[in-house]
């Protein structure tokens, strides 16, 4: 078998990626393996750091899922690697959402990182991601059709008004400008998590599809590693020819089966990644074991898009919200709960109307996790834990929504029951408040004339 | 004589996952050729098999592959709501796969 990669660069024209975690801030680096990986000539440390996991709050509210604190550690492992061995440092989708907000809150805190040590002037290059809406206001009328994805109907008016904030998703193109404007730290708005990879490579020279794959196979860093173990450093490289993955924990491999089960992960289909500008076929790759821990990959094809669509995601408020939380122990209840959480709303109905909030009974131990695609919905079991979630306009009226329907349940009267102290248990006696409720409202595509256009691009300087 | 054996023994991986804020995924991934073959042409986790389930139409599954290169069947379906929606229970769309664990796969 021949060296590790790790060891050893290929004598091909070659471009080597560090990634160390495959959503920065979430859940801390594990350094030990990105140190490794910093000893294997990386030509750069890229990370993507966001994603629509997080569900809509985040957006919609314009804050981070991830602590601050998380946020500066990741940067900060990232930043002195990539000053101290000279080499790019990119990360994409800042903060979790890649708002403007979130690229401003990455940017500053690599100045303050620069700053606490001493670290020698560099460049940062950032770019920006949100989509004002206006602008998309503008565009419905005037026939430009923003489609939507999975189902979900075109853009209308209404829609639109319910969204509190929009961000298009970034192809490579701000990427490589930066690039080439000398950035060596590049903080992204909302971008393809595969295109922050890829850039510095196509920007070299290498092939669109076997670049795109790169990206698509680290951006997870070592969830394309076995034994499974999140967080650990990956280490890629691609040539005019292949592209190869090996882990860098010395616990983890990355085999066919690690590599190749990772290409279909969170997608909907394993053989097409979309983009801006087009996707790639992956149904002819070939994989195969390169070295004990390593795993080459040939064959992804890059099918250029007939029409530029960007992706857009947007979160709109539903109202403030308040949680409740109760359990029920005896057997008649459990039999007939859903009696009680109609008391619960009827209660609330009558004071304040059947429209204008929103009240919402999750059943633990019955079906909470899967709703109505339950297969045991019918058999619950011995005790439920009931969350009760309140969304109103105001916080004064999502507490109480919220505190008539929690309350209410311990006074559900059901005809047969045999406590009549109390028909639920209490975990507090009170409600508490929570982030206020969201949803997606845009889960859309837009046409473009330029990918550039909806990502402005910045360069400014830190360090001494 | 022909035993049966869930699929939770005889598969590597039983995951779900978002695909995007409209649908979940999920990767079923064997440990060899054999088993791939033998739960791929048993039809537990045919498209049939997987609106009988979930109680789904089959209207609601969006994608569903044999993927040979990673031993794995997988398919997507739409999520009731979208993720994160309140009444949610599962943002992550990570729990979705239990009732798959069970399932019984006859055996040659």
């Amino acid at each position: 078998m021949p060296a590790s990669i790790q060891h050893r660069r290929s004598v091909n024209h070659t471009l080597r990626i560090v990634c160390p975690n495959g959503h920065l801030g979430f859940a801390p680096i594990k350094t030990g393996s990105f140190r490794i990986g910093c000893q294997s000539e990386p030509d750069l440390i890229c990370a993507d750091s966001g994603s629509c996991d997080v569900g809509p709050v985040p957006l919609g509210s314009d804050t981070s899922s991830s602590p601050r604190q998380w946020q500066v550690d990741d940067l900060e492992t990232m930043l002195l690697a990539s000053r101290r061995l000279g080499v790019p440092m990119i990360v994409g989708s800042a903060g979790d959402t890649g708002s403007n907000s979130r690229v401003d809150l990455f940017v500053g805190i690599i100045r303050e990182l620069a700053k606490k040590h001493g670290l020698a002037r560099f460049r940062i290059g950032y770019f920006y991601s949100e989509v004002s809406k206006d602008a998309l206001r503008r565009s419905i009328p005037g026939g430009d059709t923003i489609a939507g994805l999975d189902g979900r109907p075109p853009l209308d008016l209404a829609t639109l008004d319910a969204t509190e904030r929009v961000v298009a998703m970034a192809g490579i193109h701000p990427y490589i400008k930066l690039l080439d404007a000398g950035a060596d730290v590049i903080i992204g708005g909302r971008s393809s998590d595969c295109a922050i990879f890829a850039a510095p490579a196509i920007r070299r020279g290498f092939p669109e599809g076997l670049a795109y794959f790169y990206g698509k196979v680290l951006e997870c860093a070592s969830f394309c590693a076995e034994p499974y173990g999140g967080k650990e450093s990956v280490l890629g490289e691609i040539t005019m020819d292949d592209v190869k993955i090996t882990a860098l924990l010395p616990e983890q491999r990355c085999t066919i089966a690690s590599v190749a089960g990772h290409a279909m992960y969170e997608r909907a289909n394993p053989f097409f990644e979309h983009f801006l500008g087009g996707h790639i076929d992956m149904s002819r790759c070939h994989y195969e074991q390169y070295d004990e821990r390593t795993v080459r990959v040939t064959g992804p094809k890059y099918v250029p898009a007939a029409e530029l669509r960007v992706k857009l995601e947007g979160a709109g408020k539903i109202g403030e919200r308040y949680v409740g939380i109760v359990g029920v122990r005896d057997p008649y209840t459990i039999a007939h709960i859903n009696l009680v959480t109609a008391w619960a709303r009827q209660q609330a109905a009558e004071r304040f109307g059947d429209s204008g909030y929103e009240l919402h009974f999750t059943i633990y131990g019955r079906n909470a996790i899967l709703g109505d695609r339950e297969p045991l919905k019918a058999t619950p079991a011995h005790e439920l834990g009931i969350v009760v979630q309140g969304v109103a306009p105001t916080k004064a009226m999502a507490e109480e929504v919220c505190m008539i329907a929690t309350r209410q349940m311990f006074y559900a009267r059901l005809p047969q029951v045999k406590g009549t102290a109390g028909g639920v248990a209490f975990l507090l006696d009170e409600v508490m408040p929570a982030s206020p409720a969201y949803r997606w409202t845009l889960n859309h595509t837009m046409r473009l004339d330029d990918p550039l256009e909806l990502f402005p691009t910045f360069i400014t300087e830190a360090g001494i | 004589m022909t035993a049966s054996r869930k699929l939770s023994e005889i598969a590597k991986t039983i995951r779900s996952k978002n695909a995007g804020v409209d649908k979940i995924t999920f990767d079923i991934i064997f440990p060899d050729r054999a088993t791939y073959d033998l739960v791929r042409d048993s039809g537990v986790l045919s498209r049939a098999s997987v609106c009988w389930i979930f109680g789904i139409d089959t209207a609601q599954i969006t994608d569903h592959v044999e993927f040979d290169p990673a031993l794995a069947i997988k398919f997507t379906i739409y999520r009731r709501m979208p993720s994160g929606s309140p009444g949610d229970a599962d943002i992550f769309g990570s729990q979705q796969y239990g009732p798959l664990l069970d399932l019984e796969v006859l055996g040659d």
